[in-house]
């Protein structure tokens, strides 16, 4: 794939820096346990028809992140419209569908498993894992596996994209207590109606309890 | 993501087609080449011709060796305000199903096409592009082209698709319904996640998860549904764009398979229903034995 733009901005609050350690996570012990040579979350960008790499484990760890590429393209494009995974086992044959390693770390995957990263029925990204390991586990295992890594980063990145909305545009690096009242907002404004009222009756409730402070 | 329900299954995994054995006093139940051969009786020697197949998807690329001749390729597109005589506008949705050339968004469907046309070599296939215009509410598409195809009659529709929104399962249960009535065999793929989606989780359609044998006319009936059939969707060898194949795992995979089966049940038994094909592949289902 090509790497048409340049590394997304991270504002690198305090926020941000603990989810991004989140997606890192996902990304490092799904390669772990697949015993793969990389993996990656991609997070789709709705505005801009891109993915962009928010996590990288393995090889293309320290060139991809913040690299963007057409959401279109490849199996990337194939599973956020299909919204279903598929292990392809001989991709390495096929330049177009290996490019996006290739062009920045010089490797090229024989295998790739892909799988839709949702909310609900909304496509958020694309977790895809490189050259796993095919002796411990069969293809279905591996499926199987794959899914409950793509919950996680379904998750992760819900956080990430909630904490962005909540965080006003231009804002700089918040303090603790700013970083709080955004996350508490980006909470509250995730919910349902009936839900989101009682939440703001319990920080009416707070906010009257700390203006009695001495 | 919506968890699925405890017990819920959407492919084989951990059991064999021993756990899965179902005995039953019906004649003629069992695998090709067993003493009662029940696949031999639904499909043996039918190649689906004349069977109208419909592949709701990516679209199909028509010119890939594999996928062989394409008899119409359909777009399903939002009718622009004012318009609508280019296509056929679908009642009450907004959109409207247009005629193409051919294409294929993803490549999804052009594998799809490929495996039924290799079990149903003769059937007449048709492609419903339904994703490809984007990634947010591609299901108002999906349940388009969905009734389009229904209201057409196809004899097998075939769907490695479904749709996590309940919304719409409401509209597509009445779909399924429809269909399962009007005699077209709805064949959709349960998700490889352990999500509730849609349309696979109905009665009404023919659903199918994955089992991991080399086998391509290998069906096994499961006896505890929702998924009620599993086909070979292990490195399935597939069309791939640009000309290739590749070796795909999935229940995308799966699913077309159980639809060119069907194509060629209908192709051999005219006038069956949904009913009675559910029977012939509960039949024709290698785990299903006489006592």
């Amino acid at each position: 794939m090509n790497h048409s733009g340049p590394p997304a901005a991270h504002t690198g609050t305090g926020e941000d820096e603990g989810h991004h350690a989140l997606l890192r996570s996902v990304v490092r012990t799904a390669v772990a346990i697949f015993d793969a040579r990389a993996g990656s979350i991609a997070l789709l960008d709705q505005d801009s028809g891109e993915l962009v790499f928010e996590a990288v484990a393995g090889e293309g760890e320290g060139a991809l992140v913040g690299r963007r590429f057409p959401a279109e393209r490849g199996i990337a494009g194939w599973v956020l419209q299909s919204r279903q995974p598929v292990e392809v086992h001989d991709v390495d044959s096929d330049a177009h569908f290996a490019r996006d390693f290739a062009e920045s770390t010089s490797y090229v995957p024989k295998a790739l498993m892909a799988a839709p990263l949702l909310c609900g029925d909304e496509p958020l990204g694309v977790l895809e894992v490189l050259d796993r390991s095919t002796e411990p586990r069969t293809p279905l295992a591996a499926m199987e596996l794959l899914a409950l890594f793509a919950d996680q980063a379904s998750l992760a990145l819900v956080l990430v994209q909630r904490a962005r909305r909540a965080r006003p545009v231009g804002a700089g690096p918040a303090g603790p207590a700013e970083a709080a009242a955004q996350a508490l907002a980006g909470e509250i404004s995730a919910l349902d109606g009936g839900r989101r009222e009682i939440a703001l009756r319990i920080v009416s409730d707070l906010t009257e309890v700390l203006h009695r402070r001495p | 993501m919506t968890a699925a329900p405890d017990g819920l299954t959407w492919h084989l995994l951990g059991r064999d087609r021993d756990a899965i054995e179902v005995r039953t006093d019906w004649a003629g139940a069992g695998a090709a080449g067993e003493r009662d051969d029940g696949a031999e009786w639904a499909w043996g020697g039918a190649s689906g011709r004349g069977v109208r197949v419909c592949v709701i998807d990516s679209g199909v690329e028509t010119a890939h060796p594999l996928v062989g001749p394409v008899n119409a390729s359909y777009l399903v597109r939002e009718a622009a305000a004012g318009q609508g005589a280019e296509g056929e506008r679908e009642s009450g949705t907004g959109h409207e199903v247009v005629r193409v050339a051919g294409g294929d968004s993803t490549g999804h469907g052009t594998a799809c096409a490929s495996i039924i046309r290799g079990l149903a070599p003769q059937c007449e296939l048709d492609s419903v592009q339904v994703l490809g215009s984007g990634f947010r509410g591609s299901g108002d598409v999906l349940i388009a082209g969905v009734r389009w195809a229904v209201e057409r009659g196809y004899d097998v529709i075939n769907m490695s698709l479904s749709t996590t929104r309940r919304a719409f399962a409401p509209i597509l249960h009445d779909l399924a319904d429809q269909a399962y009535f009007g005699r077209s065999l709805f064949v959709a793929s349960a998700h490889n996640m352990p999500v509730e989606s849609f349309p696979w989780r109905f009665s009404s359609v023919i659903s199918v998860g994955s089992h991991d044998a080399d086998d391509p006319g290998l069906l096994l009936y499961n006896p505890r549904p929702p998924v009620e059939f599993f086909a070979r969707g292990v490195q399935v060898p597939a069309a791939w764009p640009g000309g290739g194949t590749r070796r795909c795992t999935g229940n995308s995979f799966a699913t077309p398979h159980v639809a060119g089966l069907c194509a060629r049940i209908v192709g051999k038994h005219r006038g069956m229903t949904a009913f009675q094909v559910k029977q012939a592949l509960f039949l024709a289902s290698a785990n299903v034995r006489s006592q």
